[in-house]
């Protein structure tokens, strides 16, 4: 069955490319309970991503090319999004000894990326910065000063200290932005530096760009919509006035995430960043955990939030009140994430929106095997109704009676 | 007023109606406890468990004091170090609460936000002994009921709370308590131990941060100092104790810096010698024993109204 965009444009659905995620955990291998790369596969599709790119942060991590190559053929037959894989820079990400970068890039890794556990020793990132440059990759830094945030678990600012919670403060982002700008500087290396969350990081990012830099950025969901306020139980997005949006339960361990929740004017830094096109890419940083690592004591949870599916509906959020254009957004899901990994973006990638649609992510029926969202039982606006992977059409649902494609 | 919530979580919430519904049960309580028999039935036929996860004698013995002097039947569970290190979780813990049933749980927990975790899955009224660095509601309490004996209605009066601000659940449950009863609250201590963000003008209402001790206690209506941990130093986060005490120290010649007579208060355990000289910890202005004994009295006015089977007015 081929896929008529006009039929569905003409029946009022908006038909935009599919969307690229740079910033995926697929648990894969190591922690299947908390998502596998074919339950992850499947919720890229129901949020309308095509093309995942999964993070190494695994059990083994992906730091050999004999795993990069395993993993890439379990894919094979899956009817999800294609799935695209970041290596790790260093081995066992544990930031000691490089991976055999050259080899893992020959074997099929996109991009090299110790994600959640930054490299601290800044000589051995300018050696990967100078690997990634000759293997014509990019590094994608999870920019963080491990001693400046320290244990804290939330932003640090009001919040944190009426709650009593540790804080990891703005510049504990900003410094290690900074840092990794200036290596990749002096290796001439292309650097993309992900979740960005600071209004500081933005401004960096946007400073070095003018001046040239080869750097590319990205922002996730999550952080363009909530605050550190969600962490206190509001779970009034961003662009709403307090007083409409219900409330739910202080230190719920949905809302502690890595970079965390920050403040209202972070957020709005963020959206401008993506209108100047500072930003380049809106990425979900997708964090799926089994139960076990989020039913208990806020500071003990594990971060992350589950994040593919309700990624289009959160940034809409920000378009209905002209935060940015909806033109904007489509670039930062589909051509902007394609640029950063210097990819051609797919051919025949699809995605069916209805933008007036509202819903309610239930745990149930989330594809991903991670429930762990602050969203569970929101109401929010914009969805993904069907999503056309090299023609196909490979996920549809939602759609308004009568429209639904055959499957014949 | 009627008496409408089920937990005791945080006082960051409560109307002002509501801290002085309490203070006013709290002095019946009061009452209850000069009487030669020191027991009234209202709890009668009521389990109160007690779940201290942290270590903690003087809270969990005024508790059960508390419950004993009410009637109620007291079981304790002590879990000592964290929860992952012991293998079972908070959730197992929970559950088990759960099965056995209690009216009410009174738990102290490591984990700021613990109380709220158990008190959205269990039936029992949940009443925070202390959480983290976040709260313990029934220490700001009993300070209010202090300081309005010593001081009479507190509107307008100025305490000063000097030490560790940042990691004090004393010193936030001090502010929410004693700020909607029209108190003014000065912050002072290293800038290392109070948030970045009050330091910076984000304070609560009602807030002020003033670093230099002498300053802050010019003129104050009383003064709460804070337990200083040891291992401050050792992280970074202090030069010195010796330091600290000369700076932040409670000595007499400081105190005298306030209102002729403004009290002294701590929550205990002291440090003498640290963040309170002896001669002011035992001196004519110290009110640190009648908190001691004014927190059996708030925390049987709180399990009271949580979980009273009978009214206080019955003889035993």
């Amino acid at each position: 069955m081929s896929f008529d965009r006009r039929a569905f444009e003409a029946k009022g659905y908006l038909v935009v490319p599919g969307f690229v995620d740079l910033h995926t955990h697929l648990r894969e291998p190591g922690f299947e309970d908390s998502e596998t790369i074919e339950t992850g596969r499947m919720a890229a599709l129901r949020g309308g991503f095509t093309t995942i790119c999964a993070m190494p942060n695994t059990e083994p991590a992906i730091d050999s090319p004999g795993l990069l190559k395993e993993l890439i053929s379990r894919g094979h037959g899956v009817k999800g999004a294609r799935v695209l894989f970041v290596a790790a820079i260093t081995r066992g990400r544990k930031g000691r000894e490089l991976a055999d970068m050259v080899e893992l890039a020959d074997a099929g890794a996109v991009a090299f990326s110790d994600d959640g556990s930054p490299v601290e020793d800044a000589r051995l990132f300018r050696s990967a910065l100078e690997y990634a440059r000759a293997s014509g990759r990019p590094i994608i830094e999870h920019a963080q000063d491990l001693a400046l945030s320290a244990k804290g678990v939330m932003h640090e600012g009001s919040v944190s200290a009426r709650l009593g919670l540790p804080g990891m403060p703005a510049a504990a982002e900003e410094a290690a932005v900074a840092r990794d700008l200036a290596l990749a500087k002096l290796a001439g290396a292309r650097l993309h530096v992900t979740h960005l969350s600071t209004a500081g990081s933005v401004e960096l990012v946007r400073r070095a760009k003018a001046d040239g830099a080869s750097v590319t950025c990205d922002v996730t969901p999550h952080h363009l919509a909530m605050t550190d306020e969600w962490v206190a139980g509001s779970r009034t997005f961003a662009w709403e006035t307090e007083d409409r949006a219900p409330h739910g339960v202080p230190y719920d361990s949905s809302t502690k995430v890595n970079p965390p929740l920050r403040t209202r004017a972070d957020v709005r830094a963020l959206w401008a960043g993506l209108e100047d096109r500072t930003v380049d890419a809106i990425a979900t940083d997708h964090a799926p955990h089994a139960s076990v690592k989020k039913d208990v004591e806020f500071d003990q949870a594990a971060f992350g939030i589950s994040g593919l599916e309700t990624a289009l509906a959160l940034v809409l959020g920000g378009v209905r009140v002209g935060w940015a254009s909806l033109e904007t957004v489509v670039d930062a899901f589909t051509t902007g994430p394609a640029r950063a990994l210097g990819i051609d973006r797919p051919n025949g990638d699809w995605v069916v929106i209805d933008r007036d649609a509202e819903w309610m992510p239930r745990a149930d029926e989330l594809a991903s095997k991670g429930k762990n969202t602050p969203l569970i039982g929101r109401m929010v606006i914009g969805r993904v109704v069907a999503t056309v992977v090299a023609g196909e059409v490979r996920y549809q649902g939602g759609m308004r009676a009568a429209e639904a494609i055959s499957r014949s | 007023m009627k008496w409408t919530r089920r937990h005791v979580l945080d006082t960051d919430d409560w109307s002002r109606e509501e801290i002085e519904a309490v203070l006013d049960q709290t002095r019946a309580m009061v009452e209850i406890l000069s009487r030669p028999i020191r027991r009234a039935p209202p709890l009668r036929g009521r389990t109160v468990i007690l779940f201290f996860a942290e270590a903690s004698t003087r809270t969990r013995v005024s508790f059960e004091l508390a419950a004993k002097a009410l009637s109620a039947d007291v079981v304790n569970i002590t879990v000592t170090g964290s929860s992952l290190e012991k293998g079972e979780s908070l959730l197992d813990t929970v559950r088990t609460l759960q099965a056995l049933g209690g009216d009410v749980v009174v738990m102290r927990h490591s984990s700021s936000g613990a109380p709220y975790f158990v008190a959205q899955r269990t039936e029992s009224a949940v009443i925070n002994a202390g959480d983290g660095w976040h709260a313990h509601p029934t220490q700001g309490l009993l300070d209010a009921y202090t300081l309005r004996d010593a001081l009479g209605e507190l509107g307008g009066k100025r305490v000063v709370i000097v030490g560790d601000i940042l990691h004090s659940r004393v010193a936030r449950s001090d502010i929410n308590t004693l700020v909607p009863l029209g108190a003014r609250v000065t912050l002072s201590g290293p800038p290392t131990l109070v948030p970045a963000a009050w330091r910076c003008g984000q304070l609560p209402s009602g807030v002020t941060y003033e670093p230099e001790l002498d300053r802050a206690l010019d003129g104050a209506d009383a003064v709460i100092a804070l337990r200083l941990q040891r291992e401050r130093q050792e992280s970074g986060l202090l030069p010195s104790l010796r330091e600290y005490s000369r700076v932040w120290g409670l000595s007499l010649e400081r105190v005298g810096r306030m209102r002729p007579g403004a009290p002294v208060m701590h929550p205990g355990p002291m440090n003498e010698g640290i963040e309170i000289d002896a001669a002011v910890a035992h001196g004519s202005r110290s009110l640190i024993e009648t908190q001691v004994t004014n927190g059996v009295a708030v925390r049987m006015a709180l399990l009271y109204l949580l979980a009273a089977s009978v009214p206080l007015e019955e003889r035993a």
